[in-house]
């Protein structure tokens, strides 16, 4: 479903963020990318997201070449993805309601049935009675799980989320991680950019290490559901 | 097409949703420019106005042509068919007669003309040529002048000249008033919508991450430009049908005074349509170039 072969990413100014990274990620997977800070997390990140573009190199998702990708279509590659960001770029101007009914606007979903279907994505996430709120009177974890609803509430076939438990407390970063499982376990596949230790401990994922921008051996192999048995 | 449908009414609603959330901001904008298209609007009605005047005053468009005095019956059935082969306009015959009637029933002439012992004066024709142009006008006047019997042709083109120069001018200055105000009113909303793109940056910026088209980001902003202009289109209606309003009883007193009848035109509706419609178009162009430049800075 994802596939990275040989991808290279050099920015402008000569500094190399990815080398020669290759990798394989198989539908509903959950795979945690781990590394140290600035060994290329992000990088990649934004290479799956469409983002960026590699240098060299291709990645693959659902059969679509992102290097080859042209501009109009990354929008609707984008529709397919479930994409967190580490600042979880919520709008503070508008409900939580309204933060999740635009993924909805976007792609045209009817107008009648949007309220409902965010309200479904809300409950998913464990936040059913918060939807007149304004995401500024959300916590942390809150505000995560609110960037998870808006995520998932076109059903995309893939998550991508980029440090979505950093600056959370350990008792919501396990929430969100359990969110996350919940997802894969019906068929998502979760690509989770992440250093943080406790939660990699709380699953037992399949780990694509980055070190220093290439990957380097996995810590460990997928098991047979992707979760800690 | 139901999806295309949705999101041009989404994008209709939060166009409307901005414009009403600032009531001042709006107001202000649409009464600049109400005033940018009032002005080459008022101009153009004053022009079509003058055309009105000068186009029903006696004389101003027409050719008298004087046949000889000797001229009987047979020469004027002659250039009654030479006219109808012509095909000039409008004309009607004035028998000598009826012009030294005519004479007579103005004031102060009744003794002079009774103390004439025949009557001086020639039959005539009066032609209202179809074409109006100066140029066609002299032309025609050479024509008639050829004619068998012709003594006289009466046309003052000097006057013509002079007005049909007048006109011509008030209307390059009124194109150039609208081309003027025109690129003021695609400025205002090039402004108006860098302002809100500005305002909106990280709404645009997480809209585009998560899937948003460059269509879906610019659709409100075009809708926020055509209707600001359409509004503004309807502001310059009013504020130009209140003038005429206001200035019809006085230009009807002035017509009086000069011995003749005149009604001020207003716009119509289709004129009230068509500026509302130049309005919305030309706010729709400044939000098209804005956000065009402007969101390319936002990726």
């Amino acid at each position: 479903m994802i596939t990275a072969n040989a991808v290279t990413k050099r920015y402008p100014e000569g500094h190399e963020a990815l080398k020669n990274v290759s990798f394989e990620i198989t539908a509903g997977e959950m795979v945690f990318l781990t590394g140290h800070s600035g060994a290329g997390k992000s990088t990649l990140f934004k290479l799956l997201a469409a983002i960026e573009r590699p240098t060299s190199g291709s990645i693959v998702i659902n059969g679509q070449n992102l290097a080859a990708l042209r501009k109009s279509a990354i929008p609707y590659l984008r529709r397919k993805l479930g994409l967190i960001f580490q600042d979880q770029k919520l709008l503070f101007d508008r409900s939580v309601l309204d933060n999740v009914l635009l993924p909805l606007s976007i792609v045209g979903h009817p107008v009648k049935d949007a309220p409902r279907r965010a309200q479904a994505a809300l409950a998913k996430v464990g936040l059913p009675n918060r939807a007149k709120a304004f995401p500024i009177t959300l916590s942390g974890g809150e505000q995560q799980r609110l960037a998870i609803a808006r995520a998932v509430v076109n059903r995309p076939a893939i998550i991508l989320a980029d440090e979505p438990t950093a600056n959370l407390d350990a008792a919501s970063a396990i929430e969100i991680i359990d969110i996350f499982r919940a997802f894969q376990q019906v068929g998502v596949t979760v690509v989770i950019a992440t250093h943080d230790p406790l939660i990699m401990a709380r699953v037992n994922p399949r780990i694509l290490r980055l070190d220093q921008g290439q990957m380097s051996e996995p810590a460990s192999t997928p098991s047979a559901d992707g979760v800690a048995p | 097409m139901t999806t295309w449908l949705v999101q041009h009414l989404t994008a209709l609603r939060d166009a409307l949703r901005r414009l009403l959330g600032a009531p001042l901001n709006t107001l202000l904008s649409l009464l600049v420019i109400g005033v940018a298209l009032t002005l080459p609007t008022a101009g153009w009605l004053a022009i079509e106005n003058l055309r009105a005047v000068t186009g029903d005053t006696p004389g101003v468009q027409q050719i008298s042509i004087f046949l000889a005095l000797e001229a009987g019956p047979p020469e004027v059935a002659r250039i009654e068919a030479l006219l109808q082969q012509a095909s000039p306009g409008s004309w009607h015959y004035v028998p000598r007669d009826q012009a030294l009637k005519r004479l007579r029933e103005s004031a102060g002439m009744a003794e002079i003309i009774g103390s004439l012992p025949k009557n001086p004066l020639p039959d005539a024709f009066v032609v209202t040529p179809a074409d109006a142009q100066p140029e066609s006008l002299e032309l025609l006047a050479k024509t008639f002048a050829s004619w068998p019997k012709v003594a006289h042709v009466q046309l003052d083109s000097a006057w013509v000249k002079r007005l049909d120069a007048l006109l011509r001018l008030g209307k390059l200055i009124v194109v150039l008033l609208a081309v003027l105000f025109s690129g003021a009113l695609v400025a205002i909303t090039f402004n108006t919508i860098r302002l809100q793109i500005l305002a909106q940056a990280a709404e645009i910026e997480v809209a585009k991450l998560i899937g948003a088209t460059d269509s879906y980001i610019q659709r409100p902003l075009h809708y926020f430009g055509m209707l600001q202009g359409a509004l503004g289109g309807l502001c310059a209606a009013a504020l130009v049908s209140t003038g005429s309003h206001l200035l019809t009883p006085p230009v009807a007193e002035l017509a009086r005074l000069y011995g003749g009848s005149f009604t001020l035109q207003g716009l119509a509706g289709n004129d009230i349509v068509a500026l509302t419609a130049i309005g919305g178009g030309l706010g729709w162009l400044g939000a098209k170039i804005s956000a065009l430049i402007h969101l390319r800075r936002i990726s």
